[in-house]
């Protein structure tokens, strides 16, 4: 991206611009899925309006809570393990940071592009179980506590199927690599026919189904929020939190949503890319400089439409039994997610 | 063997190198020394993710993102997982230690000298070349799926028979 620019940037400007470009591609996606889904879609199916007052429809509402936040007291329990306590929601919000480092999201607007970006992204994403259990642990309350061994437990079982649905994926596309899977999608046919590409999503759409219900899971939204259930464990690993540690933990609830569902649309719906074949691009080096700023875009809006599901059923669905939750992982999407693999496999070979 | 000059090393990676080191040595006495057994958990935590450090510093992407995953994704979840089930007393606790900790200590000496041992009969003074590109992680599977296949499968036959274990101990009808 920087050398299109034509201007010498000197590294630490780089730098800089990586940092501000990565707050961003956390941050903006955070505080528009919590002020569309979260104030007003829920409002919406609930009817009733939501935050009107802060700003035209209630836009800045999402400042004045964050203001709110910032305010108050940083208040830690006398009984806990103060330090660990600190920490636990860093590590939770840093795990989103470097999450998003190796999506792509235009032919060189890459923050890192690395071989094994897949696995990377999945690997960084179990870490954030580490910093959700330590602070149920540290917080001295049972409720906390259980809270944290629920979501330990849900994220464990629920890692596995999101991992073996990606391998899917990895396999048709021949590479771990993220932008070598916006490649091949973008540059496949359909049986000789480019003029959508060939999304993942169309041979897929097993993994891509499990992929989803994973991510509902991994980010402990109804019906997989037995963690924090709010009727029977007050708010889960995060009740004794407030003020700015409440505040980081919320973000990183929304902001990981936002990074899940950036990795599900370029492993599933294309990513940045447009078929290629509508401008007769048919290598990477030949897109044109414009993608650089549209593919963002289209990053973002398929980015909105997946939170859009996964908020959609988190506002319609009850609350699943922590038997049911683990049988649903190990004895359904496990096998299926096997099966998926072993199809792809085989297909992959003879074709 | 003749001292070795800046221009022969890459000076920016064993700085790096050394930080880490010393990061992972801190960390490793304090999983030893520490009161608290979700502490030593932690400080485990420290000294794996070193050990993914290092890997990256090596350019050997895919080991590292391996290391993330299975030992502080999973292994160290289950740790914690299990420590949290079983005792989670915040504070220092003092039945810590068992009779046998002094043992420890010749034990890490011996297998310190031995692997010290091991990697200067096999390198020596040799400077190992500098890769240009991270090695692909096709390269990587091409490897243990052709020459390394047999060791390889033998390894997927231990770990199914200890999961197969686990659940036969588990299980109590």
């Amino acid at each position: 991206m920087i050398a299109q620019l034509a201007v010498e940037i000197p590294y630490w400007g780089q730098s800089l611009l990586r940092v501000v470009g990565g707050l961003v591609a956390v941050l903006l996606p955070a505080g528009t899925i919590v002020y569309l889904f979260l104030f007003k879609m829920m409002s919406f199916m609930q009817s009733r309006l939501g935050p009107m007052e802060a700003g035209p429809f209630g836009s800045m509402q999402l400042f004045a809570e964050v203001g709110k936040w910032l305010q108050k007291e940083d208040i830690v329990p006398e009984n806990a393990d103060a330090r660990i306590y600190k920490i636990a929601p860093i590590i939770v919000l840093v795990s989103t940071f470097l999450l998003v480092v190796v999506i792509p999201f235009g032919p060189d607007a890459w923050f890192t592009n690395f071989s094994a970006g897949v696995f990377y992204a999945l690997a960084i994403g179990s870490v954030s179980v580490i910093g959700i259990l330590v602070a149920g642990w540290s917080s001295a309350n049972k409720y906390s506590l259980l809270g944290g061994l629920r979501a330990a437990g849900q994220l464990i079982a629920y890692e596995l199927p999101m991992v073996l649905a990606v391998v899917g994926v990895v396999i048709q596309a021949g590479s771990m690599n993220l932008q070598d899977i916006v490649m091949a999608q973008n540059t496949g046919e359909i049986f000789g026919w480019s003029g959508i590409g060939f999304p993942f999503v169309l041979t897929q759409f097993v993994g891509f189904l499990i992929f989803m219900i994973a991510v509902q899971a991994e980010l402990t939204q109804a019906p997989f929020d037995m963690p924090i259930a709010e009727s029977e464990l007050v708010s889960g690993y995060m009740t004794e939190y407030s003020g700015f540690r409440f505040l980081m933990f919320f973000i990183g609830e929304f902001a990981t949503a936002g990074v899940f569902a950036l990795i599900a649309s370029v492993l599933f719906l294309g990513g940045w890319g447009i078929p290629f074949s509508w401008f007769g691009w048919e290598t990477i080096d030949q897109v044109d400089n414009w993608m650089n700023i549209a593919g963002p875009l289209i990053m973002f809006t398929k980015m909105m439409v997946l939170t859009g599901i996964i908020m959609w059923v988190r506002f319609s669905y009850p609350r699943f039994r922590e038997d049911q939750l683990q049988r649903f992982a190990w004895k359904v999407l496990i096998p299926l997610s096997l099966a998926n693999i072993a199809v792809t496999a085989i297909v992959k070979v003879v074709v | 063997m003749s001292a070795l000059l800046a221009s022969e090393v890459n000076v920016a990676q064993n700085v790096g190198f050394y930080i880490i080191a010393a990061l992972m040595v801190y960390g490793a006495l304090r999983v030893v020394s520490t009161r608290n057994v979700v502490h030593a958990a932690l400080w485990l935590v420290v000294v794996l993710g070193g050990v993914a450090a290092q890997y990256i510093l090596a350019a050997a992407e895919f080991v590292a993102v391996s290391q993330v995953m299975v030992y502080i994704g999973a292994v160290m979840v289950l740790f914690l997982f299990g420590i949290m089930l079983t005792r989670a007393t915040i504070g220092a606790e003092s039945d810590l230690n068992n009779r046998g900790w002094g043992i420890g200590i010749p034990v890490a000496a011996l297998l310190l000298a031995v692997m010290v041992w091991a990697i200067i009969d096999e390198f020596g003074s040799s400077i190992i070349e500098e890769p240009a590109q991270p090695m692909p992680t096709t390269a990587l599977s091409d490897v243990f799926l052709r020459e390394g296949l047999v060791p390889f499968l033998a390894l997927s036959f231990v770990l199914l028979a200890a999961a197969i274990g686990a659940i036969v101990l588990a299980r109590k009808d």
